[in-house]
């Protein structure tokens, strides 16, 4: 193989893992404090695309100062974070948690149907662009190839996420809290910690993730209808991967899967989809914990 | 029930009648959502099995696909009988169940769900970058012929229903026995208790491995309907997770009490879903979405347990001895 | 009398942990044997070997003059050799006689008959009359997970003798029940036990129950048989007396004291 291709393919993974960990993440900590498997975390990604996209048109068009752009990113995946929280976890979840486990990820499937209409209620069908952003960064020549900074600066994104999410969790009092709930949620309740409180504040977590995901990439993509429904199966399939509640799975999730895509892409690219799913396969097959198993409380 | 002739054979027998009549007189529209809610509640009723043992796939959409490919293929080669290709389909679904029942018997809960969703996700990944089977634009079904006649225009449909409807039936009842033998009984076994069921002299994964065949054989039905029903088949309206979700979707608002709820909860689907979609195109995933979560709220056990609401009204509710 | 089980040089090991060593044991047709020990003494981990459960780390298991060593538990349970569980393994939200017949028609069936229908009269006849002998008719039509414990216990039982098994071995049969039960229980099943003329293996604590229904004693310390012998010379072993019955009467004191304050 040449090394220019090579570059290509690890330069190109990089990014893509960096898109496909910024998304599962959210995944995964909300499966690791409250076990759902949460199918409205693809809604989250589109309502993340869609605001951001909006509010940016409304930046630019203002003629406001052009990094703000990035701003409105950020702005509208914390809404969304607080806004999900409250009408996902508060008004449908919380009436779920002793029920079956795949009568709730049938409810978020339910709930991801309705949120694709919602959608269309409020942008209608129309594609929405929101490029500022990704021009203003301008373009980087890597081997005498062409990377827009934009798509480079999602590696940056993705990795700050995850060190402040390893600094919650290891060295705040929250983290703590939250590693006990994960571990023995009885347990921790008897000792007197608000878990419904932990289970709305990780839940609004989760959905800011899955939102800036979304947000992030807009400018990047054209935003439409439908554009959430990849984007769950994707998250399952890194999130499987690496280890179902494991950050450090999700990490490594994305990566498995971000770079066998790139290569796929570059060198078979008949075999794109193929690849993703047929790894989440083996590794469901040999080690249905993922590579990354967290630990789990003995229950006896 | 015991006995061969119970309610539900004479519920099942008088709906045959029934939209064998109807069939007559439905408008084609009509017609059409009546072969589809016996196709997708083909797939149910195989979910069904699988439920009744706590067992949830969220990728059963791999046998409807290929089922519903298989015809499509079974066609290119000369075959063009309706029985014949329904036959084919359903084999080589079964087939499929079989081989990847190895590997599932082993495995629950949310695993089951997930690796079922992964090998769905195998199959809509191949079949999308197929160029020889149309990618995603897929290929296209012809109108079968049946035993050598081939019916032309809106006889062609009535005739499809016919056929269905009394294949179904024949398979609803089929189902309906196999829930009450032995072998289904384990499925009870299964979901309660496996050490047991092992200390009984069964293996637990072997129970497993029936009903996933039989849920893929369900499937394959099911698949090989709509691709006749419809005249095409394609990756994304037939393979793609969301169809998945549907079929899990039909489960839980039919209920897993009884194979006709099934088939009632797959009209209601249909049903909902064509309005929906004619009158408020805009909102109707929404309707379907908000549909689900009043059942998975406010009737948990579907469609179903109205009746059985019904029932308790009329005979007061006997106290268990304690 | 002919011989039913014989273990040789029995052995299992948990990692470092020699939970079994040296287990040499015989039964013949007709015996009623109880197995005394502390906790921890692998008792259960003998039944759970040679139920299939476990796989040993050496010996020999022979049931009826054939080796069962490394057959799967359904294997062992069709060839005649059955158990209960110290916690009943039932069918938790089916009632008492669905359970029966859920045991009875998996017993009774193989290949193509388990597509015939479970609730054939034959069985459900059957089914009564075996619910009638362990004393469970009673409860016919209560979910498992209602039942008071001792007839759950029953049940557990009952499911697995349902085959009219050669040997069955119950993992502790009484406990859970209240001191006033445990007779009633056993005597129930020790009636049933011998009208269906099975061999019985039982785990007990008490050691007033294994005076009175046992004609063999095995006791095991640290994972070995230090003591086979008719009741009255097993109690009255010195080892049996130190390592076994003084830490069982402390714990049956103990015990009697919880239920008092229940």
């Amino acid at each position: 193989m040449d090394l220019q291709l090579l570059i290509v393919i690890i330069v190109d993974g990089l990014i893509y893992s960096s898109y496909l960990f910024m998304v599962a993440v959210g995944l995964t900590v909300i499966f690791g404090v409250q076990k759902v498997l949460n199918v409205t975390h693809g809604s989250f990604f589109a309502f993340g695309a869609y605001l951001a996209a909006t509010l940016i048109g409304v930046w630019y068009n203002a003629e406001l100062p052009a990094f703000g752009g990035f701003l409105m990113i950020f702005l509208a995946a914390a809404f969304l974070g607080v806004v999900f929280g409250l009408v996902i976890e508060r008004g449908l979840l919380r009436y779920l948690y002793h029920r079956d486990e795949h009568i709730v990820v049938l409810a978020t499937f339910a709930a991801f149907l309705a949120l694709e209409d919602v959608i269309i209620l409020i942008w209608a069908t129309d594609p929405y662009f929101a490029y500022q952003p990704m021009e203003l960064l301008g373009w980087t020549d890597i081997a005498g190839l062409t990377f827009d900074n934009y798509n480079l600066s999602m590696v940056g994104v993705s990795m700050t996420i995850a060190l402040i999410m390893w600094f919650t969790l290891t060295r705040t009092r929250f983290g703590k809290i939250l590693l006990a709930v994960i571990f023995d949620r009885e347990m921790s309740q008897s000792m007197g910690i608000n878990v419904n409180k932990v289970f709305l504040v990780t839940f609004m977590i989760g959905a800011f993730l899955g939102a800036l995901g979304g947000a992030y990439v807009a400018p990047t993509i054209s935003v439409q209808p439908g554009i959430g429904v990849e984007v769950v199966v994707l998250a399952f399939a890194v999130v499987v991967i690496g280890g179902m509640g494991s950050i450090p799975g999700a990490l490594i999730g994305a990566l498995v899967v971000g770079i066998s895509r790139a290569a796929s892409v570059h060198l078979l690219p008949e075999v794109e989809l193929f690849v993703i799913y047929a790894i989440m396969a083996v590794v469901l097959v040999l080690r249905p914990e993922g590579l990354f198993a967290p630990p789990q409380a003995r229950k006896i | 029930m015991t006995r061969f002739m119970d309610k539900t054979f004479w519920g099942l027998t008088i709906g045959l009648v029934v939209i064998l009549v109807a069939n007559f007189l439905l408008e084609d529209w009509l017609r059409f959502i009546g072969l589809q809610s016996m196709a997708r509640g083909a797939v149910a009723l195989g979910l069904l099995i699988l439920w009744r043992a706590g067992l949830v796939s969220f990728g059963h959409a791999l046998f409807f696909g290929w089922g519903a490919y298989a015809v499509a293929l079974s066609q290119k080669i000369g075959i063009t009988d309706a029985l014949l290709g329904i036959i084919i389909g359903t084999i080589a679904s079964g087939l499929l169940a079989f081989a990847l029942g190895f590997l599932l018997r082993r495995y629950r809960a949310i695993f089951f769900a997930l690796l079922n969703l992964a090998f769905s996700m195998i199959l809509y990944g191949v079949l999308a970058k197929l160029e020889v089977l149309g990618s995603t634009d897929g290929i296209g079904v012809k109108q079968p012929s049946y035993f050598g006649i081939t019916p032309e225009g809106a006889n062609a449909h009535i005739t499809l229903f016919c056929f269905t409807a009394i294949i179904v039936y024949i398979v609803a009842l089929a189902v309906h026995r196999y829930l009450s033998s032995t072998l289904g009984a384990m499925t009870i076994a299964v979901r309660e208790n496996e050490i047991r069921l092992e200390y009984l002299g069964y293996s637990a994964e072997k129970a497993i491995h029936v009903k996933y065949v039989f849920s893929g054989l369900l499937a394959g039905f099911g698949g090989a309907v709509m691709a006749l029903a419809v005249g095409h088949v394609d990756p994304d309206s037939m393979v793609y997770w969301p169809n998945s979700g549907d079929f899990v979707f039909i489960t839980i608002l039919s209920g897993t009490g009884n194979v006709a709820a099934t088939f009632i909860g797959a009209l209601a689907f249909e049903l909902i879903r064509t309005f929906a979609f004619d009158y408020a195109p805009q909102i109707w995933q929404l309707l379907m979405g908000g549909t689900l979560l009043v059942i998975v709220m406010f009737l948990p056990n579907g469609l179903w347990s109205l009746t059985e609401h019904l029932g308790k009204r009329r005979k007061s509710a006997p106290s268990p001895a304690e | 009398m002919a011989r039913v089980l014989e273990v040789h040089d029995l052995e299992k090991s948990f990692g470092g942990v020699v939970a079994a060593r040296d287990i040499n044991v015989t039964i013949d047709e007709g015996e009623t044997i109880g197995i005394i020990g502390a906790n921890g003494a692998g008792k259960t981990t003998f039944v759970n070997m040679v139920t299939g459960y476990l796989r040993p780390s050496a010996g020999r298991i022979e049931f009826m003059g054939r080796s069962i060593l490394g057959m799967a538990p359904r294997r062992i349970t069709t060839l005649g050799l059955c158990r209960s569980f110290q916690v009943p393994q039932v069918f938790g939200s089916e009632t008492v006689f669905e359970n029966v017949m859920i045991a009875m028609g998996i017993a009774e069936s193989r290949g193509p008959a388990l597509l015939a229908p479970l609730f054939a009269p034959a069985r459900a006849a059957r089914a009564e009359t075996h619910m009638a002998r362990y004393q469970i008719a009673d409860y016919r039509d209560v979910a498992a997970d209602a039942l008071p414990q001792g007839v759950r216990k029953l049940l557990d039982i009952a499911m697995a003798t349902v085959r009219k098994p050669k040997l069955v071995m119950l993992d502790e049969p009484t406990s859970g029940i209240s001191v006033e039960e445990k007779f009633g229980l056993m005597d129930i099943i020790m009636a049933a036990l011998r009208e269906e003329e099975t061999t019985v293996l039982f785990i007990e604590h008490d050691m007033e129950i294994v005076e009175r229904y046992v004609s063999r004693v095995l006791a095991f310390y640290q994972g070995e048989i230090i003591c086979d012998a008719p009741p009255a010379e097993a109690l009255e072993d010195p080892r049996v007396k130190e390592f076994v019955v003084g830490q069982e009467l402390h714990r049956s004191t103990h015990g009697a004291e919880e239920t008092g304050n229940a």
